[in-house]
């Protein structure tokens, strides 16, 4: 009997990552409907109203952006930012909630799963729901023919890597969020929207004065979008530029899961 | 050497102490629960009780001393002692957008449990805690001692060796108690070994086998119920009530009945062999009390008589 508890406990130790991706997917099957939506309808109103709308004056008036058509231009940031923004709904809310509204995390914790699994365990939900809803948008890109079908695969890979890069940081922030419920909006007013505006997302950022594109610069939303861009049309992006974006997105990466794991560890041993 | 297992301990305190900065929660206890107990930690709300029961079931770290849970160091194999143990805490915390079956299963999940193995034994636990017909039920739907049973019946989904439960029944109405009480007696007699924390000395008397009484950090006491009333109490205990402003004056009148007295804001406590005896004393002394009442010793007198405060001062 002992034998058979050590290895039902060793493989609840090595699954555990896995098991609370289980229970939190079921907890968004309730809400599928809305994340699809959510994760859709804003971004494709952008593509509709600045794609194409701001777009077709862009395109008349300057010959486009950048040396291509200003729908290309945009499309690689669209689903960078779109990524991004989910990566960000996944990373907070359920952080939030988990440990200071419901509590939820503390129970998972009374189980052999450990803080650390846990972290692992949202950021595992982020991945999937970041692939699911850009997947969806980058079909929509590829229709509009914002993105071209042969390019859209690692543009697609490398922007949802580098939104769970910036989910990693956000989780690790959420996590040490104890009643009031305005970090949520704090994040979304004064991280991602002036990133969204100052990350080269609807033009390019060089076209910025300097003190602003010193933003652009820390933003993971314009390496992300530069990286796409120069899988999408820009070909001729130099390599140790590709570094730079690859090496700051590992950064962020790095720091977001440390501080992560030793938060959720820490505040639940409290 | 005999492991602590072999010789059914399933749980060893040592100098068992718990600092949070210049506060000391728990301050250098020693026990042991033997297997197949039920183990009571009574005191008052910031007696240290929680925080033991959080050092035992892993969630947080000892500062010093020595604890052994199921032979194992909390400290270091916090998974693998959580593997075999069950956790009803002090505040329900339920996923509330699940129903009464996904909280099971889910939490189940966590112990490495199957599904298929997990589909039986959640018809088990669903009956035990007398919520079968509320399986599709969200639990945030369920009243508050429905979702403490479906707690308790979370806590049992890994067959746990110890089950700790930390304030079973703070806030539940009387019937739900007992429906309670019954469920966790059941438990009992199965051979589960119960830790209970609670500042209700009727639900400590119900439960427990043995307990310790708790306050400041230190142990005050440690036995069965009925060895630590008879250590700490009289058979008896005559309750008179002369009004909070005649109180004081009565007991000076009343000084050399029974065994010792108590004397409380608003009542007095005469404990003697034989209440009813001291009663008709009061009476032939000339002095008419408001109300009477004559009642066995509990271990609320015990920790009164401990402390000099009631548990629930």
């Amino acid at each position: 009997m002992k034998a058979v508890s050590n290895f039902r406990a060793a493989r609840a130790r090595r699954m555990a990552w896995w098991y609370f991706t289980e229970y939190r997917l079921l907890a968004m099957s309730k809400w599928v409907i809305s994340i699809l939506l959510f994760g859709l309808v804003t971004p494709l109103l952008y593509v509709f109203a600045i794609g194409l709308g701001v777009g077709s004056l862009v395109d008349a008036n300057a010959s486009g952006v950048d040396g291509v058509d200003y729908l290309t231009f945009l499309g690689p940031a669209l689903l960078a930012a779109a990524a991004i923004q989910g990566a960000q709904d996944e990373t907070t809310f359920p952080v939030i909630q988990g440990f200071a509204w419901s509590k939820g995390f503390f129970a998972v914790n009374s189980t052999p799963t450990t803080g650390i699994d846990i972290a692992n365990g949202v950021m595992a939900v982020a991945a999937i729901r970041v692939f699911v809803t850009t997947g969806l948008y980058a079909a929509v890109l590829v229709v509009l023919g914002a993105i071209e079908l042969d390019r859209i695969l690692p543009i697609y890979l490398v922007v949802c890597l580098a939104a769970l890069c910036y989910g990693s940081v956000i989780m690790a922030a959420s996590s040490f969020v104890t009643e009031n419920g305005h970090f949520i909006e704090i994040i979304n007013r004064l991280v991602i929207f002036p990133m969204f505006m100052f990350s080269g997302t609807f033009f390019p950022l060089e076209n910025l004065p300097i003190y602003l594109q010193i933003f652009g610069w820390l933003s993971p939303l314009w390496h992300s979008s530069d990286l796409a861009r120069a899988l999408s049309y820009a070909g001729d992006t130099p390599g140790w530029l590709i570094a730079v974006h690859v090496g700051y997105l590992a950064i962020w990466a790095w720091f977001g899961l440390s501080l992560a794991y030793r938060q959720f560890t820490a505040r639940l041993a409290k | 050497m005999t492991s602590p297992i072999d010789q059914n301990l399933m749980i060893i305190a040592r100098g068992l102490r718990k600092t949070y900065g210049d506060f000391v929660a728990v301050d250098g206890i020693d026990f042991e629960v033997k297997k197949g107990e039920a183990f009571g930690l009574l005191g008052p709300n910031g007696a240290g009780k929680s925080t033991t029961m959080k050092m035992i079931a892993t969630t947080s770290m000892r500062t010093s001393g020595d604890l052994s849970v199921l032979g194992l160091d909390p400290n270091k194999k916090g998974p693998e002692i959580r593997a075999s143990i069950g956790v009803v805490p002090q505040q329900d915390n339920l996923d509330r957008e699940l129903t009464v079956y996904e909280n099971l299963m889910t939490y189940g999940r966590y112990f490495g449990l199957s599904r298929k193995f997990l589909k039986s034994k959640i018809v088990e636990l669903l009956d035990f805690a007398q919520l079968s017909d509320k399986s599709k039920n969200k639990s945030e739907e369920l009243s508050g001692g429905m979702k403490r049973r479906l707690t308790i019946a979370r806590g049992l989904v890994n067959s746990p060796e110890i089950f700790l439960l930390d304030e079973p029944t703070t806030g539940l109405d009387p019937q739900a108690r007992h429906i309670l009480w019954d469920r966790l007696f059941r438990l009992k007699e199965q051979g589960v070994t119960l830790v209970i924390t609670t500042h209700y000395m009727d639900e400590a008397e119900q439960l427990c086998d043995r307990l310790i009484v708790m306050d400041k950090g230190k142990i005050m006491a440690e036995g069965s119920p009925a060895e630590l009333i008879k250590q700490y109490s009289s058979k008896e205990v005559l309750e008179v009530r002369f009004g909070s402003d005649k109180n004081a004056e009565a007991s000076q009148k009343i000084a050399h009945l029974g065994h010792r007295l108590e004397i409380l804001p608003d009542r007095i406590l005469v404990y003697s062999e034989n209440g009813e005896h001291e009663l008709q004393e009061i009476l032939r002394l000339g002095l008419e009390p408001l109300t009477s009442l004559v009642r066995r010793s509990s271990l609320e007198d015990v920790f009164l008589r401990l402390t000099g405060r009631t548990l629930v001062d």
